[in-house]
């Protein structure tokens, strides 16, 4: 009989985050397709009892938490040894929890301390019998393996947009409070605070709507012969700001901000989608001035409609990997665009 | 005292990121269609993590950089003909599969084990460095279970900036959510940083140093132990490559002012 435990930790204002709901989401309904199996919470934060108590109603049996000012902030020393306890003290045999950063360090470390196994960015699950199999993607999402193991405990971590989050009233719980004491070798890191990355704007909106991709061929001379950096710039911009959307480039697009060439001071390698960068998760997506070379369709895996501008009718966007390819030139269109927005 | 950092580089080979890949099932397990005859490169973040401890390197007077590179022998020698220019290490290779689909558990122990036998690495000045996930499992674990094994318990993931105080203080700067970085200092080594893309581009190929390198490199594969990677308990179901096709309708020869109306429509419905 398994024992399911979903693991969270706070975010900066002590509740859950949308993530985290929706792993959770998963956890009760892996517990519901497995006969007789257990489900339990577990989260770590400066103060839990906000968080525990806005997910006390999905009908885990039994609930722990590590609380405390060395555990409010992401840092692996305190992180994984909170986790652990409350692993050790679940009895967990499968562990659920959501694909965040903060776990994503983690979390491996936590398997490896309890002689069990891993698998991150878990796409789906289904149970066959009582065997649970999980759906997670290889080699950049060029393949999707299903696959199952024997080996417990089993941690799971789930990316975003998986699952809806979950929701359901309070109920009164019995919160096993653990107490894990960090000695001064575990509080070798200090965690300062946050960075902006160099930028005048902040383009990256997990939670948008639309994914604005953004292609090389903005940099490049236009039908004047003429490069028109400050006009792309102003274009992108205007864009992002009336569509409320998230921004993505191509790898060449930041590679040559990062070799010096003076390019978008608004873009980094953080907004690089593809198979070297991020493979985000959008409802829609529209690709201007990028061919959709294979690397880069890498990262549209989970973009629900796609859509692409471009002035070549032949690109890698036509061959299957969007939905619309508007043959045009992407400058005057995305002014137009966003005037109609 | 000892001075500098010594730097011990996790990375291996992965199929060319423009190759089409094939899976096939094995006697072992699944693998690549052609898998051994797929050109190879150095993982990219495993790449970016080596060209920045080769940076830091070259800033700290007595450092000195390890690659540790678990794949078959054969495919590890043609790749170090390549990374060998582009940065001073001392290779460390151990002989097994790069497979995606071999078990992180059981690649983290060949590995830790790997490490554990480098003649003079000093451990109190360890910076275990390697990519943020590969581009074959693509699951970001092994880094921190061989920082695990190693017993370090300060761990970075997806870093993109390292930076050393006079006093010896490492700032770490992580991606998080939100297109932000999470700072952080760390009172120096041992650590763990799993590198994203870093700051430095690719240094040119420097055919000096891969003369001096490659000194090293042969022995090294020569000598290099075999490593049979168990996936105790683990059984793959199905392996596929997604089907992605999609039905593209072309518009063109369309009033701009139609196509911005459809577009707009669309991103507003």
């Amino acid at each position: 009989m398994e024992t399911i435990l979903f693991l969270a930790h706070t975010d900066d204002d002590g509740a859950l985050g949308r993530v985290a709901l929706e792993a959770l989401t998963g956890a009760t309904q892996l517990r519901s397709q497995m006969p007789g199996a257990k489900l339990a919470f577990g989260i770590l934060g400066a103060d839990t009892a906000t968080a525990t108590q806005s997910a006390s109603g999905c009908g885990a049996d039994a609930f722990y938490a590590v609380a405390g000012v060395d555990f409010a902030a992401s840092r692996y020393a305190s992180d994984a040894a909170a986790l652990e306890a409350i692993c050790r003290a679940a009895g967990a045999t499968i562990v659920v929890a959501p694909a965040t950063a903060r776990f994503n360090r983690v979390m491996p470390g936590v398997a490896q301390r309890l002689n069990g196994r891993i698998d991150t960015h878990v796409s789906g699950f289904t149970v066959n019998g009582d065997e649970l199999r999980v759906q997670r993607g290889f080699y950049r999402q060029r393949m999707v393996a299903t696959l199952t193991r024997s080996v417990r405990p089993w941690f799971l971590t789930v990316d975003g947009g998986v699952f809806q989050p979950w929701a359901g009233a309070s109920a009164a719980v019995s919160v096993q409070m653990l107490d894990v004491t960090l000695g001064d070798a575990l509080r070798r890191t200090t965690v300062t605070g946050y960075q902006a990355p160099e930028a005048n704007a902040q383009t990256i909106r997990p939670d948008a709507n639309l994914l604005f991709v953004a292609g090389v061929g903005w940099t490049k001379k236009q039908s004047d012969g003429q490069v028109h950096l400050d006009e792309a710039a102003s274009a992108i911009l205007g864009f992002l700001d009336k569509a409320s959307a998230s921004l993505g480039s191509s790898k060449s697009l930041v590679d040559q901000s990062s070799e010096g060439h003076n390019v978008f001071s608004f873009m980094s390698h953080l907004n690089q989608v593809g198979q070297t960068g991020a493979t985000p998760r959008h409802p829609k997506g529209l690709s201007t001035c990028c061919h959709g070379e294979e690397p880069h369709v890498v990262g549209w895996r989970f973009i629900g409609e796609r859509r692409a501008i471009n002035l070549d009718a032949n690109c890698g966007w036509a061959q299957g990997k969007a939905d619309v390819v508007y043959v045009a030139d992407a400058f005057e269109l995305v002014r137009k665009i966003t005037k109609l927005l | 005292m000892s001075t500098g950092f010594h730097v011990v580089v996790l990375g291996s080979l992965v199929p060319d990121m423009l190759q089409t890949l094939e899976p096939v099932q094995g006697p072992a397990g699944p693998g690549l269609k052609n898998e051994l005859m797929l050109p190879a490169v150095l993982d990219p973040w495993a790449a970016h993590a080596l060209f920045e401890a080769a940076h830091l390197a070259s800033q700290h007077a007595g450092s000195k950089v390890w690659l540790v590179s678990l794949g078959p022998k054969a495919k590890l020698q043609q790749l170090m003909m390549s990374i060998a220019q582009k940065a001073p290490f001392e290779l460390v290779a151990v002989d097994g599969s790069a497979s995606g689909f071999a078990d992180a558990f059981a690649v983290a122990e060949a590995l830790a084990g790997a490490i554990e036998k480098i003649a003079g690495l000093d451990r109190s000045r360890l910076l275990l460095f390697g990519g943020c996930a590969s581009a074959s499992r693509d699951a970001g674990t092994v880094v921190q279970m061989v920082g695990e094994r190693l017993g370090i318990a300060d761990q970075f993931l997806a870093a993109d900036e390292l930076r050393v105080s006079p006093d010896g203080m490492l700032t770490v700067l992580e991606r998080v959510e939100g297109g932000r970085y999470l700072v952080s200092d760390v009172a120096g080594p041992p650590c763990v940083v799993a590198w994203a893309t870093g700051n430095l581009p690719e240094p040119p190929n420097n055919p000096q140093v891969g003369m001096l390198n490659m000194r090293g490199i042969m022995p090294a594969l020569q000598k290099a132990a075999s490593a049979p990677l168990a996936s105790t308990g683990t059984t793959y179901v199905s392996v596929e490559v997604p089907k992605q096709d999609r039905k593209t309708r072309i518009v063109k020869d369309v009033p701009l002012d139609d196509m911005a109306r459809e577009i707009a429509d669309w991103i507003k419905a």
